[in-house]
């Protein structure tokens, strides 16, 4: 899982720029996102009440995180969920493997998961023999294509529908071309119905686990969330540690900031609540339900006071809905699970900061995600937390990888920044130079060339305010 | 009236320093306009946010505190930069978490203002315009707003100027893709944030792009220099002492 060499972001970054129905899908797309969820909150004050309730709630969650888990596995045993631990992604692969072969099961059908996308399960379950078909609209319009994710909200935001008629006619037995959305839908149902019928299990994954009642909780929109854990005889669920809250009371007003923030919608069209499998008097439900609790580099993030903000995410989407480099290139992009800037936080604590040292730096620190963040995560202050720990070793934290990205040269070029800027007598030499020269450096030198692909190159005055300041005298002290 | 500072600290940054001069000037003036004595400490360099912003602290420190020491009284340092004064004002306190000067440091850090929100919200300035009719529009700083906390003061200032039509730019809380070593780190997403920052710019009709922030003008200048648009763009502290002194 984790990679060895460093992955530059800036160059798989600058591959998507070039790709201008992709910058134009994701533009419209997530400048309508921006809209929806705006006209959610028409009062600023309200929104941030709702979200100081749901950080409190969140956090105070992490706060007991430990005790909360052993309760919700209490409750949930004795519901007749049966709850399996990982720690890492093979072992939660092998516990829904060997789950369904305990059942004799050969068929899965899947409502979305960003968890079972982080175990890449359908790679997994194919390589045992066992077919996963995703049942979520946009996740099936993407396994179609053998693709992954785009957006942990809307999977598929990356194709237009010319894109997604092309495909299915290309794709589905029998489809004939169309670009009616209705007919396109209608026609994903179709192949999805006969599978839900048949799948010997279903999968889901969880937004809310209650620790005193030990309920699973999932939001969707298609019905294929519910259809994937009732309908199938075994429902496996699988969810990361951090989801679990204390009360059944906290769940609404989570509930009530994540379909705002995600899809600017007031409610969802489905919210299921999953306490246990069918009893003995009921007529439908799945006979067994299993719920596989990932770790994953949870645990290393709970430990760390500040790191732990990670793991108050809900994963609505919103911070890469609003973010300029995100809205500029994709998610695909990221070459991870998770895109944007909530995945720019996690990936690097899951997969090393040194080898996600340029990921760290995809970002301008603009802000416009916290700004956003229903569960006000302070993503710009972590990234910079996690720059710090991919040149250091020192920091004193148990960050995976830290110290692995210092560089010589970045070590170099910063002790020769500091060596003048913290001597004024050099700062005024070297201020004085770059005002009399720095016209006549070439736009070609290191760093001024990467500044001047887009732009003219920045010519300094021809004296510094300092000067001038000193020329007027009467000013200093 | 009489607890309004008559006497305030400035800090120039090192972009205003280097590549905007006559904003600093401007700046000064504005205050001495409202009459406050303004004193311009000698030794002034960066404020460190570029090594901080990169994780390295240590580096940052060393830079922070000499320019620390150089506004030992109490009074106000007044910054023509949101993004620097959002450095001194926000993150010095965390930069210096632990450290054995944090306290000097957050006496320090509390003292900091952007230029438009001293003049606002503590000179409560009333600008009266002499200039001919002119469209500008306005580019808010990421760090000025979400960082530093302004709530439009520099709208505000614009504002009472009689003669100036704000025009609004689409996508105005969007990063104009700056983001100091961003800009070269990253330089083709930050070079299509700027594209398209420009390209909104051009859009509003306006004549002059105005902004709190040294590093938001310097990026969309090159942008639209290198597309040579007829579109300028200008430090707020220039626009608004144009305007309003006598000449």
């Amino acid at each position: 899982m984790h990679a060895e060499k460093e992955i530059l972001f800036r160059d798989s970054a600058s591959k998507a720029l070039l790709d201008p129905q992709l910058r134009a899908n994701f533009r419209r797309a997530m400048d309508g996102l921006i809209t929806k969820r705006r006209n959610q909150f028409p009062d600023p004050r309200d929104l941030q009440d709702l979200r100081d309730l749901s950080t409190t709630i969140r956090s105070r969650s992490l706060l007991s995180l430990p005790e909360l888990l052993e309760q919700f596995e209490a409750n949930c045993t004795k519901n007749g969920i049966k709850v399996h631990w990982a720690e890492t992604c093979e072992q939660a692969n092998n516990l829904v493997l060997s789950i369904m072969q305990a059942k004799g099961a050969k068929t899965l059908v899947k409502g979305k998961s960003m968890v079972s996308e982080e175990m890449h399960l359908n790679a997994f379950l194919e390589s045992k023999g066992i077919e996963a078909l995703e049942s979520d609209l946009g996740e099936y319009i993407i396994q179609l294509d053998g693709e992954t994710p785009s957006h942990i909200i809307m999977p598929a935001i990356h194709k237009n529908k010319d894109q997604i008629a092309r495909q299915f006619s290309q794709k589905i037995k029998d489809a004939k071309y169309t670009e009616d959305v209705d007919e396109l839908t209608a026609m994903a149902r179709k192949v999805l119905r006969e599978k839900f019928l048949k799948a010997d299990a279903g999968l889901s994954g969880v937004n809310f686990a209650v620790a005193e009642t030990g309920t699973l909780c999932l939001v969707e929109n298609e019905g294929n969330g519910r259809m994937s854990t009732h309908v199938p005889p075994l429902h496996i669920a699988v969810m990361g540690l951090e989801k679990v809250v204390a009360r059944l009371e906290d769940v609404a007003p989570l509930y009530a900031i994540l379909t705002r923030s995600a899809t600017g919608q007031a409610v969802s069209t489905y919210f299921n609540m999953i306490t246990g499998p069918r009893g003995t008097d009921e007529k439908d439900g799945p006979q067994e339900v299993h719920l596989v609790i990932l770790d994953n580099g949870r645990s290393r993030m709970y430990a760390d006071p500040q790191l732990r903000a990670t793991l108050r995410c809900i994963r609505c989407g919103a911070c890469m809905n609003h973010c300029p480099v995100y809205t500029r290139i994709g998610g695909h992009a990221y070459e991870a699970i998770y895109p944007g800037p909530i995945g720019k936080m996690v990936t690097p604590q899951m997969e090393g900061v040194g080898v996600r040292h340029d990921l760290l730096h995809g970002s301008s620190l603009c802000g416009a995600c916290a700004e956003v963040c229903p569960v006000e995560i302070p993503i710009p202050e972590i990234l910079v937390r996690l720059r710090r720990e991919a040149t250091h070793e020192d920091v004193g934290s148990n960050v995976l990888g830290r110290g692995t990205g210092r560089t010589g040269t970045e070590d170099w070029a910063w002790r020769i920044w500091a060596g003048v800027l913290k001597r004024p007598a050099l700062y005024r030499v070297a201020a004085w130079f770059a005002t009399r020269f720095g016209k006549a450096l070439p736009a070609s030198a290191p760093l001024i060339k990467n500044w001047t692909r887009t732009r003219t190159k920045p010519v300094p005055a021809r004296r510094s305010l300092s000067e001038r300041m000193r020329a007027e005298g009467g000013s200093h002290e | 009236m009489s607890d309004k500072p008559t006497k305030v600290y400035f800090y120039g940054t090192c972009l205003v320093d280097l590549f905007f001069p006559d904003a600093g000037m401007a700046g000064i003036q504005l205050l001495r306009q409202a009459g406050v004595e303004v004193i311009f400490p000698e030794g002034q360099t960066c404020c460190g946010q570029p090594a901080f912003n990169c994780g390295y602290w240590e580096e940052a420190r060393d830079v922070a505190r000499t320019q620390v020491a150089l506004f030992p009284k109490d009074l106000p340092v007044i910054l023509p930069s949101g993004s620097c004064a959002g450095m001194m004002k926000v993150h010095y306190p965390e930069l210096f978490h632990s450290q054995p000067d944090e306290a000097r440091v957050r006496a320090f850090s509390a003292r900091v203002y952007e230029l438009t929100q001293f003049l606002v919200d503590v000179l409560d300035v009333k600008l009266k315009d002499l200039g001919e009719p002119v469209k500008v529009t306005w580019h808010s700083s990421c760090h000025a707003v979400r960082d530093l906390g302004l709530k439009g003061e520099p709208q505000a200032l614009i504002g009472q100027l009689s003669n100036v039509e704000l025009a609004p730019l689409a996508r105005t809380h969007e990063c104009c893709g700056f983001g100091g070593t961003f800009s070269v780190r990253q330089p083709e997403i930050s070079g299509a944030m700027s594209c398209d920052k420009a390209a909104d710019a051009e859009a509003t009709g306006a004549s002059v792009l105005l902004s709190t922030d040294g590093g938001c003008l310097l990026n969309v200048n090159g942008t639209l220099e290198a597309k040579q648009s007829p579109l300028r763009v200008q430090h707020i502290a220039e626009f608004l002492w144009e305007r309003t002194h006598a000449r």
